[in-house]
């Protein structure tokens, strides 16, 4: 990976943004950092706010393959690093014995199925092993136990994965890394300190307007900023889920479709259904938007 | 350029972020890809490297800005080497102290002028415009003078004070009326009120860095750094929380739960293991050619106490009563029932408040307002609560439930009625006594704790919240 990829911190944001991605500062910084130290990023924030969508466009911007690990409770090593294909393993014995098995030594045998073609490559694997420009997205890395979490060490920090059969594989290059976590628990230490860290928050106001217009054809400017003003005013509610920035484009779109030129009150609360999805929030809002402020 | 570094990251310690020595060789590998003179690339550049806890952020950039508030291009103290120029700085900060006497270039404004330019920054969200406007109130208005060992939220305040922002709101609400061509819609009139205010906040944020770079002009950054210091939000005393620590807290509480009730739920599963499931265990077999190598099991069925919390909510430990009241109904799908009783010198069960009401805070509130707890006087009489608790309800804990007792023991030299925990221990599972106070003072004056204690399965500190969650955590 060159520098070309990345010459400095302005064309970085350019480039995220020629994409489709309207990075703020912080964000721009860090994903250029990550490229430059060759270091993983780790992306926390709210639902809905765009982590996942980060790396899809980094992996936009690069040209790179995008390859993903969504990671769930009972994730293992069979499904996130590499497995043995034993049943082309098993045919591959029994294709022996039926020939002239005798002459052939088990230790041939062992070699022989112990080796790349039986070899099923996981995302991890895959990501390092890759020819290509890959960018790694291991999503929702809060849901694996923290037992499993140790599997990631090894790859985030030395980029290589050990396989007591064939021995340690390295990177052909460093993939960039980015791991997403909606902190429903504390990670580990550990994998905390390989990572740099990037907190997503909602956006500010200018930046949620720009993204709205840029997401939403057909959309006025007008329109738009009173969106993002109203989603601004219903965010600072204490509510049990803030409307995201999906939430929003959804809202913005079923707006559009509907003709609609301004926005009034009645027409707020008939379709707070689509940026909010409690019963409870709903009715929250709906009072608070009608009481005068 | 790595003194500095170092620097930063020992204020960072002090202030309690964890801060590894990788990660602070990270920072200096960053900081190298960046441009010294981009002053928030380099701040998030660091944050990045050393912050791993976006509820750290804060205190990440309180100390940052205090740090590095004299350190930027724009003070021009960085020579060609990164190194800080003595003499510039010496040079800046006599600047400033003049500033401070009043012999700035605002002297010559008076409050009206100050008060008209700044409404027309709101007005037009003029941010240039906003920041000289800062400086120039900080210099009228704070009367600070050099060496005064005063904080800076007394200059704060007194800056606030002169400029009345709560009735530049209103006047840039009757502007914005005037303005628009028909009456504004109440929803109009509320974005736009919020929009006003999130200006005048603004303003306020850079009226509160101005007052905090002079200050470190003043005073040196260790010392500003010191009493900026602020607790993180998991180490705030309950007992002693400023409004606004309460309202951190009450942000940290939301995230608090849902990890615990995630972390609860994981450990439960894997904590033991049920009887063989043999249909598992079959089809697990496939894969090892019909060899049962790897036997399944089911998932234990889960094990859920039943809750009774028994709270003190006089004055003093009423907000620890409240989060942990809180805390444990944003579990409650943990516990197999939850029953919650309050007191102060009389007890009243208020487990129906929190039944048919979604939002926990509502419920919380409403404890506050409708439980019965006065008896005589209002003031805390563990005693004579537990006498009615016990022949009220006694009879309804089982071997089943938990108690948890919480309060600070605080008896104004009533009886006690120790024997009430005491049976209420023989019958219940388990009895926790949680103590809102400082190890130190339990049994001083008219605390007595040990008297309950000693009949409790197990006596907690809790004065924050990290020491509830431990508490939380141990108790599922």
């Amino acid at each position: 990976m060159g520098d070309t990829m990345f010459g400095d911190l302005a064309s970085t944001r350019d480039g995220l943004r020629d994409v489709g991605y309207l990075a703020d500062d912080g964000i721009a910084s860090v994903v250029y950092l990550a490229e430059k130290l060759g270091k993983p990023v780790l992306v926390e924030g709210p639902a809905g706010t765009g982590k996942t969508e980060l790396a899809k466009a980094v992996a936009g911007m690069t040209d790179a393959r995008l390859i993903r690990l969504q990671c769930y409770e009972g994730l293992d090593e069979a499904k996130a690093l590499y497995e043995w294909n034993y049943k082309k393993q098993l045919l591959r014995i029994q294709a022996d014995r039926g020939s002239d098995a005798n002459n052939e030594e088990w230790v041939d045998i062992q070699d022989d199925i112990f080796n790349d073609e039986f070899l099923l490559t996981r995302p991890l694997l895959e990501a390092i092993t890759a020819e290509e420009k890959v960018v790694l997205l291991i999503d929702e890395v809060d849901r694996v136990e923290v037992e499993t979490e140790a599997l990631l060490l090894e790859i985030l920090s030395e980029y290589q994965v050990s396989i007591p059969e064939l021995g340690t594989i390295e990177a052909t290059q460093i993939p960039l890394v980015f791991l997403t976590s909606n902190n429903t628990r504390e990670l580990s230490e550990a994998l905390k300190r390989r990572c740099l860290f990037l907190h997503i928050d909602y956006p500010q106001l200018e930046r949620e307007k720009e993204i709205v217009l840029r997401k939403v054809e057909g959309i006025s400017d007008n329109l738009a900023e009173q969106i993002a003003r109203i989603v601004r005013s219903i965010r600072q509610i204490e509510l049990k889920k803030s409307p995201s920035v999906s939430e929003t484009l959804d809202w913005a779109r079923t707006l559009v479709l509907l003709g609609v030129e301004s926005i009034d009150v009645e027409l707020a609360k008939e379709s707070l259904h689509i940026l909010l999805k409690y019963q409870s929030d709903i009715e929250k809002t709906a009072k608070e938007l009608t009481v005068e402020a | 350029m790595l003194d500095l570094l170092s620097g930063f990251v020992v204020q960072l310690r002090n202030a309690g972020l964890p801060v590894s020595l990788t990660e602070n060789l990270d920072a200096m590998e960053a900081v190298k890809h960046i441009p010294v003179e981009d002053r928030e690339a380099f701040k998030y550049a660091l944050a990045a490297t050393l912050v791993k806890n976006e509820q750290h952020w804060k205190a990440f950039e309180t100390v940052f800005e205090v740090y590095f508030s004299l350190r930027g291009p724009e003070y021009n103290v960085f020579d060609e080497d990164g190194e800080i120029d003595e003499d510039s700085l010496e040079e800046w900060m006599s600047q400033q102290m003049q500033g401070m006497g009043g012999q700035g270039s605002a002297e010559d404004m008076s409050p009206e002028e100050i008060a008209e330019m700044l409404f027309r920054a709101l007005m037009n969200a003029d941010e240039a415009m906003m920041a000289a406007m800062a400086r120039a109130a900080v210099t009228q208005f704070a009367g600070m003078e050099p060496g005064r060992p005063v904080g800076g939220t007394y200059y704060l305040y007194r800056t606030l004070r002169n400029l009345d922002l709560d009735g530049m709101l209103d006047r840039l609400m009757e502007e914005a009326q005037e303005r628009s061509q028909d009456d504004m819609t109440p929803l109009q009139e509320r974005l736009e009120r919020e929009e006003y205010e999130n200006r005048i906040e603004d303003l306020k944020r850079e009226i509160e860095a101005e007052i905090r770079r002079r200050l470190v002009a003043d005073r040196g950054v260790e010392a500003m750094a010191k009493t900026l210091r602020k607790p993180l939000p998991e180490d705030v005393d309950f007992m002693h929380a400023s409004r606004e620590e309460m309202v951190s807290i009450r942000k940290a509480i939301q995230p608090l739960t849902r990890k615990l009730a995630a972390r609860l739920a994981r450990k439960r599963k894997h904590k033991r293991r049920g009887p063989l499931d043999f249909r598992a265990t079959v089809r697990q077999s496939l894969s090892y050619g019909g060899v049962p190598a790897e036997p399944r099991f089911r998932n234990p069925r889960p094990n859920k106490p039943e809750l009774v919390v028994v709270a003190d909510i006089s004055g003093s430990v009423a907000a620890f009563a409240r989060f942990t009241l809180h805390l444990v109904y944003a579990l409650q799908n943990q516990f197999s029932k939850v029953r919650s009783f309050v007191f102060i010198d009389g007890i009243d069960e208020v487990t129906h408040l929190f039944q048919n009401e979604e939002d926990i805070t509502n419920a919380v509130h409403r404890v506050n307002t409708e439980a019965d707890v006065v008896w005589v006087d209002g003031h805390s009489d563990y005693g004579h609560a537990f006498g009615v608790f016990w022949e009220k309800y006694g009879s309804e804990i089982n071997s089943k439930s938990t108690v948890m007792f919480l309060g600070d023991a605080r008896n104004n030299y009533h009886s006690t009625n120790a024997w009430v925990v005491k049976e209420t221990a023989k019958k219940a599972r388990s009895v926790f006594w949680l103590n809102p106070e400082p190890k130190s003072y339990w049994d001083t004056g008219d605390s007595v704790i040990t008297e309950y204690a000693t009949h409790a399965d197990g006596v907690f500190e809790c004065r924050n919240l990290r020491q509830l969650e431990g508490f939380v955590d141990h108790l599922a």
